[in-house]
């Protein structure tokens, strides 16, 4: 790693304001990404500022079928959240399948949307849950936030605080993970809300998360796993690489879909 | 740089240091404290060599940075046994022979333990799931998984 300067937010606002002071500083959130990248030298940020302590930015409440759940929630605490559970254990389920205990102990919710990695599990139940992202400036939409592969609408020092969403009446996610690295190479959560289902895809698309409409549209007129049989997905939008080609995934695409569709609870 | 005074508590001391800010956790156990039992496999979290406790969490010692232990309790696998009395996970990874070359040992005792304090009775699969960050390249898991569960016995007194 390259030298550094280390800070330590107590809230948001402590937070916003040492980054702003700082010339090129960054984050730290539970540092499963972050740090790594920066013993790769792919990150040098002048100063990091460590958000762990950062009181405001916890908690989930259920409200209830509100739910907001705060950013520096690792994944275990999302994973072991009761509240949650109860009103949409799709999301509970998600959070206890990523990484390893380790990574669960340190990563959080709102690292995972701000790096927006294109194999990450909670990108796609933000999306398909119509998630709100909360920042410190500003509420996003879900749907306007992830715009590709690492890439979010989030604005230079801006700071996501949080995510609200209303719990649907039922949601899925089945992923298929990478054998050796468990990364996702294809994930597909589904939810069916009052607006009809909503399908999200991780993993598999050459822009990251997307949202895939063609089986939505197919699920809304049957809600069942072969409603989606006669749809096609262009190979060509999906990731190709070493691990599975286009055609691969966009077959997995489907087959996820339907074994989300099947667990539905 | 000025240097960054950390207090913290590890394995039941209070212990005091110094670390810069681009230093981790594993950094400064193995060479600023001498606590060399945590190893760095991979250091980018996949392998669970460095595998610690802090607050009663198992964490990857090399993706935590020496700063961040400000005020926190760390238990490595130095604290696993009680002076020359193995811990139970240890005598039975002698017994069954859990090892090979010894690199992945001390993390897979530090999250074995996390499991057994968690799940005293776990199944094969929990075993197999909750110690899926620790990487082992020669012993295949079937001992680890075996001693996990001798040990799970007897810990239970049964």
């Amino acid at each position: 790693m390259y030298e550094t300067t280390y800070h330590k937010a107590g809230n948001v606002a402590e937070a916003a304001s040492l980054l702003a002071a700082a010339e090129d500083g960054q984050l730290l959130a539970g540092g499963q990404t972050l740090i790594p990248t920066m013993k790769a030298r792919l990150a040098a940020p002048s100063d990091l500022v460590d958000i762990s302590g950062a009181s405001d930015m916890r908690g989930i409440t259920v409200n209830v079928s509100a739910v907001t759940i705060g950013a520096m929630m690792t994944h275990a605490e999302v994973a072991a959240n009761a509240d949650l559970f109860a009103i949409c254990p799709a999301l509970s389920n998600l959070a206890a399948r990523i990484g390893d205990p380790a990574v669960r102990n340190r990563g959080t919710l709102g690292g995972s949307l701000a790096n927006n990695d294109p194999a990450a599990d909670y990108p796609a139940a933000m999306l398909s849950l119509d998630a709100t992202v909360v920042t410190n400036t500003r509420e996003i939409a879900a749907d306007a936030f992830f715009t590709g592969l690492f890439e979010t609408a989030l604005a230079e020092g801006e700071i996501i605080t949080g995510v609200s969403f209303t719990a649907p009446g039922k949601a899925a996610y089945q992923k298929f993970p990478n054998p050796a690295s468990r990364y996702a190479m294809c994930g597909v959560f589904v939810s069916v809300g009052p607006s009809g289902p909503r399908v999200a895809v991780t993993g598999a698309g050459a822009d990251g998360v997307f949202r895939a409409t063609e089986i939505e549209t197919a699920l809304q007129a049957k809600l069942d796993p072969h409603a989606i049989d006669k749809v096609s997905l262009d190979a060509k939008a999906m990731l190709s690489d070493l691990h599975g080609d286009g055609a691969y995934r966009a077959n997995l695409v489907k087959v996820m879909t339907k074994r989300a569709v099947a667990a539905l609870d | 740089m000025s240097a960054i005074a950390v207090s913290t508590t590890i394995n039941g001391d209070e212990v005091e240091f110094l670390c810069q800010a681009e230093e981790t956790l594993l950094d400064v156990l193995r060479e600023r404290l001498g606590l060399t039992g945590a190893k760095e496999g991979c250091g980018t979290g996949d392998c669970g060599a460095c595998s610690v406790m802090v607050d009663g969490r198992l964490v990857c010692a090399c993706l935590v940075l020496g700063a961040e232990a400000e005020g926190r309790s760390i238990e490595t696998i130095e604290g696993m046994a009680n002076g020359d009395e193995l811990h139970p996970l240890q005598t039975k990874f002698l017994e069954h022979a859990a090892l090979q070359c010894g690199v992945c040992t001390p993390g897979f005792l530090v999250a074995a333990k996390a499991l057994l304090d968690a799940n005293p009775d776990p199944t094969e699969e929990e075993i197999r799931f909750w110690l899926a960050g620790n990487l082992c390249r020669c012993t295949g898991y079937d001992k680890i998984v075996r001693a996990v569960q001798d040990a799970a016995q007897e810990l239970r007194g049964s």
